[in-house]
């Protein structure tokens, strides 16, 4: 499904990765560990396209086409979603608008007709129960005045509405309390199909209590330096990340 | 000659008005107010004049539609610079009492109503455009013949929206120069949208002065919507004076425009009155748009608001200066004033001017101005979710006018108002240019 083979990245002239190989198969998930600046974001910040990383050495495929070569909006059409570490307000534009225009986007790329309103708002109402999503924030502006608990659940339901087929968790815990984490991580297994994979950004074992993993990586200075089963993830978390620096 | 297709109560100003305009002249840059409009360059071209008052060989309310439709029932005409009658020409002259208006109120020709009864236009017309003080309003106040008339007795409500369309259709360039008046009595509730159009590509110049008398406890919603061509040039002066406990909103939207310097002044006269001042401006080619406001707080426990927006694209032009002045003695003042501004691409320019002058020590008063470009975050964050960049954008510019258009509290405008701006962002409101006699504005 997705093919990331030997990934260099800058921003601003600095190299971030320095050789990123990387293969989520079909209905996999795998949790991406490290240390703040490992490069975890710049890696999913890359695959959905942001324009202020350059590629400068490598491929990354994704169910055959060349990613690299397509807009943001087209990799999402292709089935691809990242949920914002930090997703940002955006004052006056509604989530019905925004939700609407991103679906029917969707559709036509597919060569579907656009959604009547009716089934629109139906499919929202449904979509919103996953993660128990209150009928007020639908009706704001997208994420203005949301709470970082509400923004990360608005994150999992946007997930819902569009239904994509690889999913990157970029930090999806942090700032979640407890109770959010869970319907959060509960929300995203209802979402799962055999079909669907994902990447999990994290630094903590806590949300793969949820969403658990087949495989976990651990980057360092932008390189996967260890990849293993879950039980990698369980290590980590009692020993920290040191003991896997190249260099100890 | 311009005296005799007008009435005393106009006529009677234009000596002094010509003896102002030929002190003053055409503003240059170094007058403060119109240092952002080359005024002297948009009255070069041969225009005509139509002293004779010969009315326009359509009839608009057979051949127009604009796209404000369904708002009022009561939709007037303004044709050129003369009122238009739906009824046949000749013979009647009684001022006209549509059914749907209240016992008492007026809405007919400022130059039929001063004629008839002029103990109702003398006391207000150029009471508060004064010649001396502007140059437009001293040669608006020289030429102009006609008008529109509007009198809401004491207590009385115009319960429905008025619409007047003002429409600008010629052979040849032409100046056109028109008024308003507008009288609210004590305790008087009136609604009124101004569509300014222009029917064909000929370079108009149109100035136009609106004089609103806001009596005590009235209330008055007056929004502007310009959607001309490029070769037009507009010249509008407003002026609101507000009573004690009165309440105004005027609103000046520039959908598209080619020339356009708009001129706001509210006198807050009377205690406890509030004045809500908006406008929105969506430009690109070589549009001009300008607004400049200046709302007086004369006396204490007033409020005024103030939001103005622009986006600017291409090379298009913006200006805005907005001047608050809190008198002494105007204590307990509130006043806010924001303008912020999008510029969509690096050819575009916007000059802003925010100005705040107190001269009263218990006051509440705030006032700042923004030029930016979207929003990079809001952006990708769009596109990451599937909505293509243009259709991001537009969107993003859309929520930004939103903010003023929300501002307005006549419904039916302010849900036609988003649909147009949409349209316009969209580029499928072709600046009017499908406005004809064949092809109808509101069908485009």
């Amino acid at each position: 499904m997705l093919e990331i083979r030997d990934l260099h990245v800058s921003i601003g002239g600095k190299e971030i990765l320095k050789g990123i190989d990387l293969v989520v198969k079909e209905g996999e998930v795998h949790a991406l560990m490290g240390h703040n600046g490992a490069g975890k974001s710049t890696l999913s910040n890359v695959i959905v396209g942001h324009p202020a990383y350059e590629v400068t050495q490598g491929s990354i495929t994704f169910n055959g086409h060349d990613l690299l070569a397509m807009k943001p909006e087209e990799r999402a059409h292709e089935g691809i979603f990242l949920s914002f570490q930090q997703p940002v307000e955006i004052p006056g534009v509604s989530m019905v608008n925004f939700m609407r225009a991103a679906l029917n986007a969707k559709r036509k790329y597919l060569g579907l007709e656009p959604l009547a309103a009716g089934d629109f708002l139906k499919l929202m109402r449904e979509k919103r129960k996953i993660v128990e999503l209150d009928n007020k924030l639908t009706n704001r502006s997208v994420n203005e005045g949301f709470s970082g608990g509400e923004r990360k659940r608005n994150e999992i339901f946007q997930m819902a509405m569009l239904e994509p087929t690889l999913s990157i968790l970029d930090e999806t815990d942090s700032g979640l309390d407890v109770d959010a984490l869970r319907v959060v991580g509960e929300g995203f297994n209802k979402l799962r199909t055999p079909q669907t994979s994902a990447i999990v950004i994290t630094h903590y074992q806590r949300l793969l209590d949820y969403i658990r993993p087949d495989v976990v990586h651990v980057l360092i200075d932008g390189r996967i330096v260890r990849t293993g089963g879950p039980e990698l993830a369980m290590e980590i978390e009692q020993r920290g990340f040191d003991w896997l620096k190249p260099d100890s | 000659m311009l005296d005799t297709h007008s009435a005393p109560a106009l006529n009677a100003l234009r000596t002094q008005a010509f003896e102002d305009f030929r002190r003053q002249g055409f503003p240059s840059r170094k007058v403060e107010r119109y240092r952002y409009t080359d005024v002297a360059a948009a009255f070069a071209p041969d225009y005509g004049v139509n002293l004779r008052g010969l009315s326009i060989p359509v009839n608009p309310y057979e051949a127009f539609r604009c796209d404000v439709p369904n708002l009022s029932t009561s939709l007037y005409f303004v044709a050129n610079d003369r009122f238009y009658d739906t009824m046949p020409r000749g013979g009647e002259t009684s001022i006209k009492k549509r059914p749907a208006l209240p016992e008492g109120v007026i809405i007919d020709s400022l130059a039929r109503v001063a004629l008839e009864r002029p103990e109702l236009v003398a006391p207000y017309y150029g009471r508060l455009a004064r010649s001396s003080k502007d140059a437009i309003n001293a040669l608006n106040t020289m030429l102009a013949q006609d008008g529109v008339f509007i009198y809401v007795p004491r207590h009385t409500v115009v319960p429905r929206p008025i619409q007047v369309v003002n429409i600008l259709r010629a052979d040849v360039p032409l100046m056109a120069n028109r008024r308003m008046l507008i009288v609210l009595e004590e305790g008087a509730q009136l609604q009124l949208l101004v569509c300014d159009h222009t029917m064909d590509d000929h370079d108009f110049l149109a100035t136009q002065v609106v004089e609103a008398f806001v009596g005590e406890d009235a209330h008055l919603e007056f929004h502007e919507l310009e959607e001309t061509h490029p070769t037009n040039h507009r010249f509008s002066n407003t002026y609101a004076d507000l009573s004690a406990h009165s309440v105004a909103t005027l609103g000046c939207i520039t959908l598209s425009c080619g020339l356009t310097r708009n001129r706001t002044d509210v006198t807050l006269s009377g205690e406890d009155s509030e004045v809500n001042l908006i406008g929105a401006v969506v430009a690109d080619g070589n549009q001009h748009a300008d607004n400049n406001t200046l709302i007086d707080h004369r006396v204490p426990n007033c409020r005024s608001n103030e939001l103005y927006k622009y986006v600017l694209d291409d090379s298009a032009v913006g200006a805005f200066a907005g001047r608050v002045l809190v008198r002494e003695g105007a204590q307990k003042t509130s006043s806010r004033e924001t303008n912020a501004n999008l510029c969509a691409a690096p050819t575009a320019r916007m000059y802003t001017q925010p100005m705040l002058e107190i001269y009263a020590d218990d006051v509440k008063c705030s006032h700042g101005s923004t030029v930016g470009q979207l929003n990079d975050a809001a952006l990708f964050y769009m596109r990451q979710r599937g909505v293509p960049e243009d259709e991001a954008r537009l969107l993003l510019k859309f929520a930004f006018v939103g903010e003023v258009i929300d501002g307005i509290r006549l419904d039916a405008l302010r849900d036609r108002l988003h649909y147009l701006v949409e349209k316009r962002f969209r580029g499928e409101l072709g600046r009017c240019a499908g406005c004809g006699e064949n092809v109808k504005c509101g069908e485009r």
